[in-house]
């Protein structure tokens, strides 16, 4: 095991299945698989996504130097492979999802709960050999003890509108002393409908991962799958793409933005904010035909943007920035919101980098890590933006991480729409079988998807890596000590996908 | 801040004029809410969002209902926090069967008279989800439907459509029984 000093030399131990421009695939024994996980924990490292295969597991590593990805491939035999979390914490769920839905045990697991299966699927290992399913039994939250300690269960059906989960604190009068969110509800088995399912198909199933990042996740899908096909979509397609994902970013930040003001009931806020939203949404109907630019992206290119809806939005950008000024002015100087968001819920710089979070959850938290920066995937490498990155990680720097992103892509919006290539805005697919890999900058944080076609140019496997998976644990760390009147404020700070996650 | 409020006081309000219920195909199944229940209720339904594993699109435009362009509360309309105050369910999403038993006892935690809004092509059937080995199908696979809204998501405007279709249902409803 010693032979390792580095991760390129377990990466030159294995051998190379797949080799693209920016990234590879090797495939290696137990001993390299175990050094690379122990590698995780070193800043150089950080885990882009852990996911089953038949018959064996994958481990996408992000070299935060050079900023390639490595995929690690290792055969289960007996239906084990040594565990990553044991050494690298972030792995646990992602072990815990591969062990629900391939059946594949992680030797001397951190953790053996089930987690996204809750006893209901009538299948055991849906993914995997499956075989008929126990009943459900009771999810053994973990415990806090002591005097004076009580529990709150909330969920999966919240008050709001909003997704499904369940969250159970333990709580010292107020404070809240452990929370542990149990998730699983939406899962709609997305991986199992993307075997054998034709692009066109895979590419709307992308799209409702997480209905807020469609654009993102389309994106994504449609990268992997012409990376696989080994295509080019038109420039003006990356182009038109980029436009829709600053569009979705924009409509986000905005929303998010006033709903965390809301959730410290300063409705102002709020009621501004989603006004700006809904401009924002319009004006994407006009230009794409749809409100969120759904099924507008797809492998070898993007929808056409009306030239009613470009001029519209031409309008529009001048006018967003003077009311989202006015709406800023009122956040910074309204002392009993600041108040409610300066140092709740503070994520601290360690666990963003350990857990490698993206978004605004990492910038607001130190880690910089931006997909558009890092990777400068086209059209990103010819446009000029800043990350901004904050390291005070409480919510009041989640909102102003928003804030300048909101500036950023407003400049965006304007550079795409100077610069938009003419030309076609698609490109008919090849036929072919292959490989591909893609990750790409929601507003969320970086999204990996990760797919192989078969000689049919059907779906052989699709995975989809939702940020939340690297954010829901940390929004756990964060609440502790916090009271209880706090969390929806935190959690909204978060703004983690229950669907993307669950899938 | 006082700038906004003072500008909120001298411009125009945002708030568009409703649609027409007909627009949509809800007119007949709006003729299930009765006359008993528009009698008890007069103008005003309080609305329980329950998300049965949608993908969130959804969410985000029943959101925009509340918006200033759009403004559901002039309506009558009001989403309440709790099923045990709500007249009326909105589900969003196809029924994963993770969520089933929390759909079936948030419904059973209604009063009645009420009535259950499939909203979105996942609710009416499952959408693209329908065949997954997680996914019960539609809505009414585990709930009796009284209206449906198509899209992908809705549209606010559509979706606003069709629960003032539930307000303003005919006349020759008006002798039919209660529930």
């Amino acid at each position: 095991m010693h032979q390792f000093q580095t991760l390129s030399a377990v990466v030159s131990s294995g051998s190379v299945v797949q080799r693209h421009r920016s990234w590879q695939r090797i495939l290696v024994n137990a001993d390299a698989w175990r050094v690379a996980a122990k590698f995780l924990s070193q800043p150089q490292c950080t885990l882009a996504g852990l996911w089953g295969d038949s018959g064996s597991v994958h481990m996408a590593i992000l070299d935060e130097f050079s900023y390639n990805l490595n995929i690690l491939t290792l055969g289960c035999e007996g239906d084990k492979f040594p565990s990553v979390a044991k050494l690298h914490p972030p792995a646990i769920r992602l072990e815990r999802a591969i062990a629900d839905l391939f059946g594949y045990e992680p030797l001397k697991p951190s953790d053996s709960r089930p987690w996204l299966d809750h006893g209901r699927w009538g299948v055991r290992h849906p993914l995997g050999g499956n075989s008929a399913s126990e009943t459900a039994e009771p999810y053994a939250f973990l415990n806090a003890s002591g005097e004076g300690i009580h529990q709150i269960a909330v969920g999966p059906v919240h008050a709001g509108i909003i997704e499904p989960g369940h969250f159970r604190f333990h709580a010292n009068g107020e404070a809240v002393v452990r929370l542990e969110a149990r998730l699983g509800y939406a899962h709609k088995g997305i991986d199992g409908l993307m075997q054998g399912a034709t692009l066109e198909e895979a590419g709307r199933l992308a799209g409702r991962v997480s209905g807020d990042s469609t654009v993102a996740y389309a994106t994504a899908f449609a990268m992997a799958a012409e990376d696989a096909l080994g295509i080019a979509p038109p420039p003006r397609a990356q182009w038109l793409r980029a436009l829709m994902m600053e569009l979705e970013r924009l409509a986000n930040h905005y929303g998010d933005i006033g709903a965390i003001c809301n959730d410290a009931s300063f409705s102002l806020m709020q009621a501004h904010c989603a006004v700006l939203r809904e401009r924002v949404l319009r004006v994407s109907d006009l230009c794409f035909g749809h409100r969120m630019m759904r099924d507008a992206v797809f492998a070898g290119g993007a929808r056409e943007a009306s030239v009613d809806g470009l001029s519209a939005l031409r309008a529009l950008l001048p006018e967003l920035e003077k009311r989202f000024a006015a709406i800023v002015t009122v956040y910074e100087e309204t002392a009993s919101i600041q108040d409610r968001t300066v140092s709740t819920g503070v994520l601290k710089p360690e666990l963003a980098k350990q857990f490698g979070a993206g978004g605004f959850v990492g910038r607001a938290s130190g880690r910089s890590f931006d997909a558009r920066r890092a990777l400068r995937y086209p059209p990103y490498d010819g446009l000029e933006f800043e990350v901004p990155v904050l390291e005070e990680g409480d919510v009041n720097a989640r909102v102003w991480i928003r804030i300048h992103e909101v500036k950023q892509s407003i400049s965006l919006v304007k550079q795409i729409l100077r610069q938009l290539p003419s030309g076609p805005a698609r490109v008919d697919l090849v036929r072919g079988a292959g490989e591909g890999l893609a990750m790409v900058e929601g507003f969320r944080g970086d999204i990996l998807a990760w797919l192989r076609i078969d000689a049919d140019g059907r779906i052989a496997r699709c995975h989809l890596r939702d940020p939340s998976w690297f954010q829901w644990p940390l929004l756990e760390a964060a609440i502790e000590g916090n009271i209880v009147a706090d969390f929806p404020i935190c959690n909204k700070s978060f703004n983690c996908s229950y669907s993307g996650h669950d899938l | 801040m006082r700038t906004l409020l003072l500008q909120g006081l001298l411009h125009q309000p945002l708030t568009e004029a409703p649609p027409r219920p007909e627009d949509v195909e809800t007119r007949a199944l709006a003729a299930q809410l009765d006359a008993e229940a528009q009698r008890r209720l007069g103008r005003s339904l309080s609305l329980r969002a329950l998300d049965s594993g949608s993908c969130n699109g959804c969410e985000l435009e029943m959101h925009a209902l509340s918006n200033a362009f759009y403004d559901l509360e002039r309506f009558g309309f009001k989403f309440v926090a709790s099923p045990r105050h709500a007249d009326v369910l909105l589900v969003t999403g196809p029924m994963t069967k993770n969520m089933r038993e929390a759909a079936e006892r948030t419904y059973l935690a209604m009063p009645s008279p009420k009535w259950v809004v499939a909203v979105g092509g996942c609710a009416i059937d499952g959408g693209c989800f329908a065949k997954s080995y997680a996914v019960m199908g539609g809505v009414a696979a585990v709930l009796p439907v009284d209206l449906r809204i198509a899209g992908c998501p809705p549209r606010p405007i559509d979706l606003l459509a069709g629960l003032l279709s539930l307000l303003k249902q005919p006349r020759a409803a008006r002798n039919a029984p209660g529930r």
